[in-house]
């Protein structure tokens, strides 16, 4: 069957300004991978290592250097309308017109989607229902809302247009406990009861193990392994010749030792 | 097991009704953030108006029939600014608030989504000048006998597409840079102001200057729109002002959007649409 979301050798440098005051930063150096059809496919890697980079190729936000990105058989940089026809996306920043209502941001959504303010409507309150979102805060303002809130809403407005594919960019990072369990039981949900495809990028293991039947771990712009979770731990356990790995064993065993954070994260998205 | 209603078995694409008159997705969110800001709209319009107003009494000090030249001047260029003013304030929205990225991945064509924000700048750019208009009838009784009204108003509506090419223009400066963007728009419409004589006849600018008027179309609308007012210019007068006015919005409007396709391509191999870059 053919992959839902295909990467080829994609390359992405950024350079440093016109003025070239920084150094070129290769975010995407070589990525090559396939998700199948109706799977959560999780993407895992410290920051900085090119995760929301990938996802903004896959967005149609980014034009990769080189190499192919397809989108149920699409060419991102080549047919982005109808990648964009199939495709949402929730990043780690919930970005909203902060003084309108959810409501009023899901209609502006609604209306560049085109999809029926009645119908939109009706998803976004069960879609909000099902994440703990009291539809008494429905009109208010987003600058009203929590964190969690605000991410909620975002959760609804890229499940609007009933996309095939949702791309997730850390979508419970800084969430307090109680919405990043509500949100993730809420993927977990999508994951199991409808044919959505997932693209979930995190640093959090549970989610990675939990969540995703496939997980990547991306480092420096590069996937330096792609299996089940079960498999990423076998295969260290086996190297180690010890039983009790976990995937946070295998993450920080692949992924870079040195501390080159502040580089990699400047906005923390 | 429970079932998601909202998502269930995707139906065939093209099968779901559809919305059409997508592009008021544009007019709908702009009128929705005046009513959220309704106190600084407030400030701005009234602003706006104590402005004009003193530029009119101005007008009178110097008697009579300068009143009539210099509301001219402040309710055109109002008008005018607004169009261009606009269409790259829409744009500077989205880039504070981090949703061009949402706006922009969304299966809506950027002609469609531009022509949205054209749509609204006329609308605005309408009902704030009516209101203008309104109170200087208002405050300065000002009489129109003999005007060509409708010659004027024809002038008016021509010169505005040049202006809505301009503003696409204006409009790819917030997509290069979130700050500079905005800064540069400001210069961009100051020195139109300057060079179209909007409050005076262009003759009394020191020759370097004036030799730019010429490439304003302000500068051409507020003459035949002076003329048609004030002197009661006949139509077949108006005629040639009307055709050139006509060829620079026919010219300036496709310019606009094959300019900003061009800076949004650019921003995305740059990764400029990105909120902090
Ligand atoms: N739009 C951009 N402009 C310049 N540099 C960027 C841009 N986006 C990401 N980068 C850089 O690319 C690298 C990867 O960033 P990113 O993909 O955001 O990492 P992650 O999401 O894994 O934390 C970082 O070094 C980051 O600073
Ligand atoms: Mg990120």
């Amino acid at each position: 069957m053919q992959p839902i979301i295909s990467c080829r050798d994609v390359h992405k440098t950024f350079n440093g300004g016109i003025l070239k005051r920084k150094k070129p930063v290769h975010a995407l150096a070589g990525i090559n991978f396939d998700v199948r059809s109706g799977e959560c496919f999780g993407l895992i890697g410290p920051n900085g290592s090119g995760k929301s980079t990938l996802i903004r190729v896959l967005s149609t936000l980014l034009y990769p250097d080189q190499g192919q990105a397809h989108v149920c058989g699409f060419d991102v940089v080549r047919k982005p309308y109808r990648v964009r026809e199939l495709i949402s996306r929730v990043s780690v920043d919930a970005a909203f017109f902060k003084k309108l209502s959810a409501w009023e941001n899901l209609r502006y959504s609604a209306r560049l989607y085109g999809v029926p303010l009645r119908i939109a409507r009706q998803r976004a309150l069960d879609v909000l229902a099902e994440l703990g979102f009291s539809a008494r805060r429905f009109n208010d303002s987003m600058e009203d809302l929590s964190r969690g809130m605000q991410q909620k809403v975002a959760v609804a407005r890229a499940l609007i247009n009933r996309p095939q594919v949702l791309l997730l960019d850390e979508p419970t990072t800084g969430l307090d406990p109680r919405s990043k369990r509500e949100v993730e039981a809420y993927i977990q949900r999508l994951r199991n009861q409808t044919d959505l495809t997932i693209f979930l990028t995190t640093h959090d293991m549970y989610e990675a193990e939990h969540l995703c039947d496939r997980v990547a771990i991306i480092d420096k712009g590069r996937i330096v392994a792609l299996d089940t979770p079960k498999m990423l731990k076998r295969i260290l356990a086996r190297k180690r010749g010890s039983d009790h790995v976990s995937l946070e064993d295998v993450f920080l065993e692949l992924t870079h030792k040195e501390w080159v954070d502040a580089e990699g994260d400047d906005d923390g998205d | 097991m429970q079932r998601i209603p909202t998502l269930e078995p995707m139906v065939p694409a093209g099968a779901e009704p559809r919305m059409r008159l997508r592009f008021l997705a544009l007019i709908e969110r702009n009128f929705a953030l005046i009513k959220r800001y309704i106190g600084w709209e407030v400030v701005f319009v009234f602003y706006n108006i104590v402005n004009a107003l003193c530029i009119a009494f101005i007008g009178v000090t110097q008697g009579k029939g300068h009143v009539l030249y210099l509301v001219i001047g402040a309710l055109i260029w109002g008008f005018l600014s607004l169009l261009f003013h606009e269409l790259a304030e829409q744009v500077q929205w989205e880039r504070w608030e981090g949703t061009i990225e949402y706006s922009f991945m969304a299966p809506m064509h950027r002609l469609t989504y531009l022509l949205g924000n054209c749509f609204y700048a006329v609308v605005y750019g309408v009902l704030r000048s009516a209101l203008l208009l309104g109170v200087l009838v208002l405050f300065l009784g000002l009489s129109l006998k003999g005007a060509n009204i409708a010659g004027a108003l024809v002038v008016l509506v021509v010169s505005g597409l040049s202006f809505i090419g301009l503003g696409l223009i204006a409009a790819i400066l917030p997509v290069l840079s979130t700050e500079k963007g905005a800064q540069a728009s400001h210069i961009f419409q100051a020195v139109i102001l300057l060079i179209s004589g909007v409050y005076y006849e262009v003759d009394v600018l020191p020759a370097w200057i004036r030799s730019l008027s010429v490439a304003s179309p302000a500068t051409y609308t507020l003459r035949a729109i002076r003329a048609a007012l004030l002197e009661g210019a006949s139509f077949k007068e108006l005629a040639p002002t009307i055709l050139l006015l006509a060829g620079i919005g026919i010219v300036l409007i496709p310019v606009g959007f094959a300019v900003f396709s061009l800076a949004e391509r650019w921003a995305k191999r740059t990764g400029k649409l990105k909120r902090s870059g």
